[in-house]
């Protein structure tokens, strides 16, 4: 008798739980008529920990609510272009520009009025253990060593499977070491980054490659963005973290991986000077290092209207307290813009100037 | 039992006796067997918990820096309005600046006054200060005594993470930064406290500022639906089919989906999710009310086939007993047969919830991986998840993230192994032998 009323309890409870729980679906859309209370922010996860580091100010300034979601630029876009309306997200971080595509996109789903703030820049970074011979590349050897099929020579441009094995098949003055390269995987921005402007810069110092370019665009772009996929170049995950630590244990290895990573770490690993240029925050912000990005964020004019404090975020986003040189972002590794483009993108954002493509 | 000729037992023969040595050694090197598969498993076991124990418990507690903070007016209400909307908005990074610079009025450059208020956390103190002015303007002007956290760097130099001795350019403190920070310590006015903030805050970009209590209530909320959904379900359509339910090519059919379901990848749930729950029922994204129906939709296979399993295992005498004094098919089921499952329904249902609580890939697709500047307060609010800050953190650039993300874990595998503890006292309490 007692057994069975513990499990009639428990059934009770049971349905008494799914009782609650058909409540709680009664009331969701009126929770979604809701939902645009907060600001939501979606995108790169590269712009992520800026977005979030503003997010919390603001909200300590403020008490406006922020969600900030790591989708990944791509994916930031597409849910930003889904439609307008309190529902879509108000801002989408992106590691990129925004593509044409994307743009019409937006365009086509009527979001009209798209803000474009360029907030500041990254660089990518080549690094091997602290205690690995030291390396003093240039982009034509990045592009030597880790593109699937390179030129004959300067001036055949017969491809061939990429030949080298070790750095100093390349060039003497590297190191006698195995070629091996922990990188980011295709879905990630700090990828399309690293192969747009590293092996595609280093492709273009062959003269033939640099004709093909203007002569056959797409077919150029294959032969720059292909990473070689003889074990020698491995994606190794969106974790930046797992590569400093691959690095570690792996003197002989290279990782490529963004800027603030190598700051953060730099007792256990050390940047390779890319064209002579060491990768510091100075080299970066001034231009010298070839290897970096900008960073931008992009708003919904529109949503303005609909969701508080939207226009607040971006202000505070782009005040000189946030993103100026000595900003609590630079602190955490942005690198800041030049004056007159921090001046104008301001701007943009207070009168929400729209931008088109 | 015969005797040979030579009146030796046939048992006792050499050749009985050998076989015997081969049947025995074979029976020996089995036990051996078991005993290594367990000692591997122990010992990874192990070592994953010492490895996470070890860099995990220093997140437990965290160093503070006592210090009087001038709350200035001309700084942060130069026209003397006390309205606590501006108040909020002010310059209190320039007051938390003063007030460390009057600490050590000797430093006066400016390369080494920023690298002094390095020493604080400025997020922190800043809020901290902005908080308490908020919520009474009358301090303007007033002398405040404060406890703020160190930065993360300092965190960590005195919990011995960064190495002293490096050369200087290879770690993230200066040489001036440790005797500052070393000074600032034998005075006490730099103390290590019990991380309060760890517990009761929600994620934050600083790492000496961030807290699980938001992923923890969102887990939580996530997690009450899941069991409300999938429970009632699960147990409901596994009685049906185990008991009710026609024997045909349909039900067989059901029953194989049934068992692929339990071993599909839990982000193919997560797609479903976003497919269902968003795009056509336009729920809102990161709410842990979709977050727990796509966990109920994943455990639901698990909860199903070990109903199922619980249901089979009472003996069928229980049920023929029952319908020999005249019960109904349907009394015999509710009132012998489904109490007598009762442990082994609930633990497999504990079980498949624990399970949920530990997924992240799901919860990827709805949104719900996200900084959330608020703890839920309701199962529409936006929320992130415990497993989903975990993998935030682990991702995160400053070293002082990585003892946090091994706190966190510790926190959820004590909740699992909380929840794996009541269903081995709900077994053990609710069974019944003979």
């Amino acid at each position: 008798m007692k057994l069975n009323s513990i499990a009639a309890c428990g059934f009770g409870a049971l349905l008494a739980f799914g009782c609650g729980e058909e409540k709680a679906e009664i009331k969701s859309p009126i929770a979604t008529a809701e939902a645009g209370d907060e600001i939501r922010i979606v995108g790169s996860s590269t712009v992520y920990p800026f977005s979030t580091k503003v997010a919390q100010e603001f909200k300590n300034k403020t008490g406006y609510s922020v969600v900030v979601e790591s989708t990944g630029s791509g994916g930031g876009h597409k849910l930003f272009c889904a439609g307008a309306g309190a529902d879509t997200p108000d801002v989408t971080n992106s590691s990129r520009r925004q593509k044409k595509g994307e743009f019409d996109t937006c365009v086509k789903n009527g979001v009209k009025e798209i803000v474009e703030v360029k907030i500041g820049f990254d660089g990518i970074v080549l690094a091997n253990a602290i205690d690995g011979a030291a390396m003093d590349l240039t982009l034509k050897q990045i592009y030597q060593a880790f593109a699937k099929d390179v030129p004959t020579s300067d001036n055949d441009c017969t491809l061939q499977a990429n030949p080298y094995a070790k750095w100093s098949d390349i060039d003497a003055s590297l190191p006698a070491a195995t070629i091996e390269a922990y990188g980011p995987p295709p879905t990630s921005g700090t990828r399309d980054a690293f192969v747009e402007i590293a092996m595609e810069g280093g492709a273009k110092k062959f003269a033939c490659l640099a004709a093909m370019k203007k002569d056959d665009k797409s077919k150029f772009k294959k032969v720059a963005h292909t990473l070689r996929e003889d074990g020698k170049w491995i994606d190794a995950g969106e974790n930046d973290n797992a590569i400093v630590q691959t690095l570690t244990n792996t003197p002989t290895a290279v990782g490529v991986f963004g800027y603030s990573f190598l700051d953060q770490n730099a007792d256990m690993v050390k940047g390779a000077l890319v064209g002579g240029v060491e990768p510091t925050f100075e080299n970066i912000a001034g231009g010298g290092y070839p290897i970096s990005r900008s960073l931008f964020f992009y708003l919904k004019a529109g949503n303005v209207d609909v969701t508080d404090g939207l226009k607040d975020y971006a202000l505070e986003f782009t005040s000189e307290e946030a993103w100026g040189p000595g900003g609590y972002l630079e602190e955490i590794g942005l690198v800041p813009l030049p004056d007159e483009e921090r001046a104008a993108y301001r701007d943009a954002v207070e009168n929400l100037n729209g931008y088109s493509q | 039992m015969s005797s040979s000729p030579t009146g030796i037992s046939i048992h006792q023969s050499d050749r009985a006796l050998k076989r015997l040595k081969v049947r025995k050694a074979k029976e020996a090197r089995f036990r051996m067997c078991g005993i290594g598969a367990v000692v591997a498993a122990v010992t990874m076991l192990g070592w994953l918990l010492v490895s996470i124990v070890g860099t995990g418990y220093t997140a437990f507690y965290q160093h503070y820096l006592t210090i009087d903070v001038e709350l200035t007016e001309s700084v942060i209400d130069p026209t003397g309005a006390r309205d606590p909307d501006e108040l909020r908005k002010a310059n209190f990074r320039k007051i938390i600046q003063e007030a460390i610079y009057d600490r050590f009025p000797t430093v006066t450059e400016r390369r080494e006054k920023s690298e002094l208020f390095k020493i604080v956390s400025a997020s922190g103190a800043t809020n901290q200060a902005r908080q308490m002015v908020y919520n009474d303007p009358t301090l303007v002007g007033k002398t405040l005594t404060i406890t703020v956290p160190t930065s993360d760097d300092v965190d960590q130099l005195l919990k011995g993470y960064i190495d002293r001795d490096a050369p200087e350019n290879r770690r993230k403190i200066s040489n001036k930064q440790i005797v500052w920070v070393d000074a600032l310590t034998e005075t006490g006015e730099i103390k290590s406290k019990f991380n309060t903030t760890f517990f009761t805050a929600t994620d934050s970009r600083d790492p000496e500022l961030a807290g699980i209590a938001g992923a923890v209530v969102g887990s939580l909320m996530a997690l009450f639906v899941a069991f409300a959904v999938s429970v009632p379900v699960g147990v409901g359509a596994a009685v049906y089919l185990e008991e009710f339910a026609p024997q045909n090519r349909f039900t067989d059919f059901v029953e194989i989906n049934i068992n692929n379901l339990a071993a599909v990848p839990s982000i193919v749930f997560g797609l479903l999710g976003l497919a269902v729950f968003l795009n056509f029922f336009g729920m809102p994204r990161s709410a842990p009310l979709v977050g727990g129906l796509v966990l109920a939709l994943m455990t639901l296979p698990t909860i199903i086939i070990a109903t199922r399993s619980a249901l089979r295992a009472v003996s069928p005498s229980i049920v023929d007993g029952a319908l020999s004094l005249g019960a109904s098919h349907t009394q015999a089921v509710f009132h012998h047969k489904v109490p007598l499952a009762a442990p082994g329904i609930l633990t497999g249902s504990i079980i498949g919830i624990a399970q949920a609580l530990g997924e992240t890939a799901p919860l990827l697709m709805i949104g719900m991986v996200a900084f959330v500047t608020e703890i839920p307060s309701g199962l529409t609010e936006p929320a992130s998840a415990l497993p989903v800050q975990i993998f935030l953190w682990s991702d995160s650039a400053e070293r002082a993230w990585a003892e946090r993300t091994s706190a966190a874990i510790i926190v959820l595998l004590s909740v699992l192994i909380c929840m794996n503890a009541l269903a081995i006292f709900l077994r053990s309490r609710l069974e019944r032998r003979w």
